[in-house]
């Protein structure tokens, strides 16, 4: 009965999540986190992902969740998840205590083409824990600058205490490479040191764009789409060149559960980065 | 044993793709292996249509990230098809799942006096081999001939027929019709047809603790688009919380998305969802009514009358 032996070695059997400790955790706002979680098996760590891929989370007894990672590629040994408390495996991660372990197997998903993007202007239009995957390709655009062409960053955040990344994204205010520009919708502290106004008002100060060599990545609340998609297309963006990455119920990862299944194509496999011209062609993506 | 029965109510995919088993195993010291409900065993009388199920499902769980727990019990059975005559909710001719040529270890095809035996694997051929003494040696003329009378006959007793030409283009046009919200007013999201469906291969997993709490399993369940909560992710937002939307999808798939990945529809004409559903929504009802013909069933009637 060869399969079964087949089954038995671990590392053919897909399903098996890798022991990862969490290294360190703190809170970016009330109710999100972020993880950072490191094989205990040295070997593994060097697990190769792409930005904008994501992976499946244990916390055993509790269940299996899709994360998006939110560290880059380019800072290898530790995986960063920034994980928002609103159902039980959040709750039971929220729970858990450094150097406690953790089931994560992965990476999942397409990623962002970054191959392509290499040479081309980039927009970033970030909206509340879009941050999350968005940060992956950030902090990979920033450390492989020479790379990429001129970055706009637009953040956007409901209020100064919901913003995630505080410190990291303000410290990139001051790069030069770099256009970043913060919002809020509303300043509750009277402190905040940046615009307030919806993240679409950002985009007044994206100037001397070049369409054909730009490529914008959007992240954030699915409200949030319909009106930066109008903004990025009146810059005459192609529909191509618009990505985003979107969410769905995940059960595994690797098109097999049927969960994510959007007509044809599986969100785990052909996603979660789809572009502006897949979500026209393909319906109930957003 | 009935080897003249049409149809069993659960197709055969239960003995590859089990309605809850036990994943892997884990503790304080992380995951374990389980793979004791694997066990080598033979599967006798498996119909064509359900044959083309498992192949069907084979190319699903076999593509990119191989699924261990479909292969290694697959590979673990010895599938004998028999042969079978149609009754009138079959429609395997329509589908061209009335015959099968891979799939099987053995099939056995019965002319009335005689079995005509394919094989169709290496273990299947050893299994012959066990007992040649069982077998006429030489396979004459007048025994093709007969398994050719006998097909042509198989072939007329077809009742119902359902013309598969250019659903997938119908299902791309009316993606916005009425029907949807007509058979969306009886669905009772029981999630039957999907039960009953050799084609259909959806899953949840859930994590358990034993009474000893150091220990406890993923088990993985067949799980339902018919479901409220299939596409419902953390925060609330469901994605398909309309019963339109979910009923789409399921026809979505078996009747335009295989296409596009497998190059066929994933209905194989086991007719299971015209007896399952309690409300006639079923291939047979919705593929009329995509071609725009007149139907008569619970569904449209109930649809009927909320009209007037």
């Amino acid at each position: 009965m060869k399969s079964i032996e087949y089954a038995r070695q671990t590392d053919y059997n897909p399903f098996y999540p890798e022991l990862m400790r969490i290294v360190r955790r703190y809170n970016l706002t009330d109710d999100v986190r972020l993880f950072q979680v490191r094989p205990l098996d040295a070997k593994k760590s060097s697990i190769d992902y792409r930005p904008g891929q994501f992976m499946m989370v244990t916390v055993m007894g509790v269940g299996e969740a899709p994360f998006s990672i939110s560290s880059s590629p380019s800072r290898p040994g530790l995986f960063e998840f920034c994980i928002r408390k609103v159902g039980s495996i959040t709750e039971a991660l929220f729970r858990l205590k450094e150097n406690s372990t953790i089931g994560v197997r992965g990476p999942y998903g397409n990623g962002f083409p970054v191959e392509k993007m290499v040479g081309h202007d980039l927009i970033f239009v970030v909206g509340g824990l879009g941050a999350a995957p968005l940060r992956s390709l950030l902090l990979y655009v920033l450390d492989n600058r020479e790379m990429f062409g001129k970055v706009h960053f637009l953040h956007g955040a409901k209020k100064p205490s919901e913003m995630l990344f505080r410190e990291e994204f303000f410290s990139m205010c001051e790069r030069e490479d770099l256009a970043c520009h913060l919002s809020v919708d509303a300043d509750d502290t009277g402190k905040w040191p940046a615009k307030i106004g919806l993240v679409t008002s950002l985009f007044e100060q994206v100037k001397d764009v070049n369409p054909e060599n730009t490529y914008a990545v959007v992240c954030g609340p699915p409200a949030m789409y319909k009106f930066v998609i109008a903004e990025l297309l009146k810059l005459n963006i192609s529909k191509q060149q618009i990505l985003m990455t979107l969410e769905r119920r995940m059960r595994c990862g690797m098109g097999k559960c049927g969960h994510c299944a959007i007509d044809y194509i599986y969100a785990c496999l052909d996603g979660p980065v789809f572009s502006y011209w897949d979500v026209l062609h393909m319906r109930e993506l957003i | 044993m009935s080897l003249d029965a049409a149809r069993t109510i659960i197709p055969p995919k239960v003995f590859f793709h089990p309605t809850n088993f036990n994943m892997f195993k884990f503790g304080e010291h992380g995951f374990m292996e389980d793979f004791s409900g694997i066990a080598p065993r033979i599967v006798f009388g498996l119909h064509a249509c359900d044959i083309h199920g498992l192949l069907i499902l084979d190319k699903f769980f076999s593509r990119e990230y191989q699924d261990p727990y479909w292969l290694a019990r697959r590979e673990n059975t010895i599938v004998v098809g028999h042969s079978c005559v149609p009754d009138e909710k079959c429609f395997c001719l329509s589908t061209r799942t009335h015959i099968v040529e891979e799939g099987f270890d053995l099939f056995l095809s019965d002319l009335g006096d005689f079995y005509l035996m394919w094989i169709g694997s290496n273990k299947g051929d050893d299994l012959f081999r066990l007992k040649p003494e069982l077998f006429e040696e030489k396979l004459g003329l007048k025994h093709i001939q007969k398994f050719i009378e006998r097909e042509k006959w198989r072939e007329s007793q077809f009742k119902l027929e359902i013309p598969f030409t250019a659903l997938a283009d119908l299902m791309e046009l009316k993606y916005n019709d009425k029907l949807w919200e007509d058979v969306a007013l009886a669905c009772l999201s029981c999630g039957s047809c999907s039960m009953v469906c050799p084609t259909c291969n959806c899953y949840n997993i859930s994590d358990h603790f034993y009474v000893h709490n150091d220990e406890g399993e993923r088990r993985r369940f067949w799980d339902s688009c018919m479901f409220k909560d299939y596409s419902l992710v953390a925060g609330g937002h469901n994605f398909r919380g309309k019963r339109s939307e979910r009923l789409k999808l399921w026809y979505t798939h078996k009747l335009q998305a295989y296409i596009s990945a497998f190059g066929k529809y994933a209905c194989v004409g086991c007719g299971r969802c015209i007896l399952t559903c309690p409300v006639d929504i079923n291939v047979e009802t919705v593929t009329q009514s995509l071609r725009g013909e007149p139907v008569d069933c619970f569904w449209k009637r109930l649809a009927s009358k909320k009209e007037e």
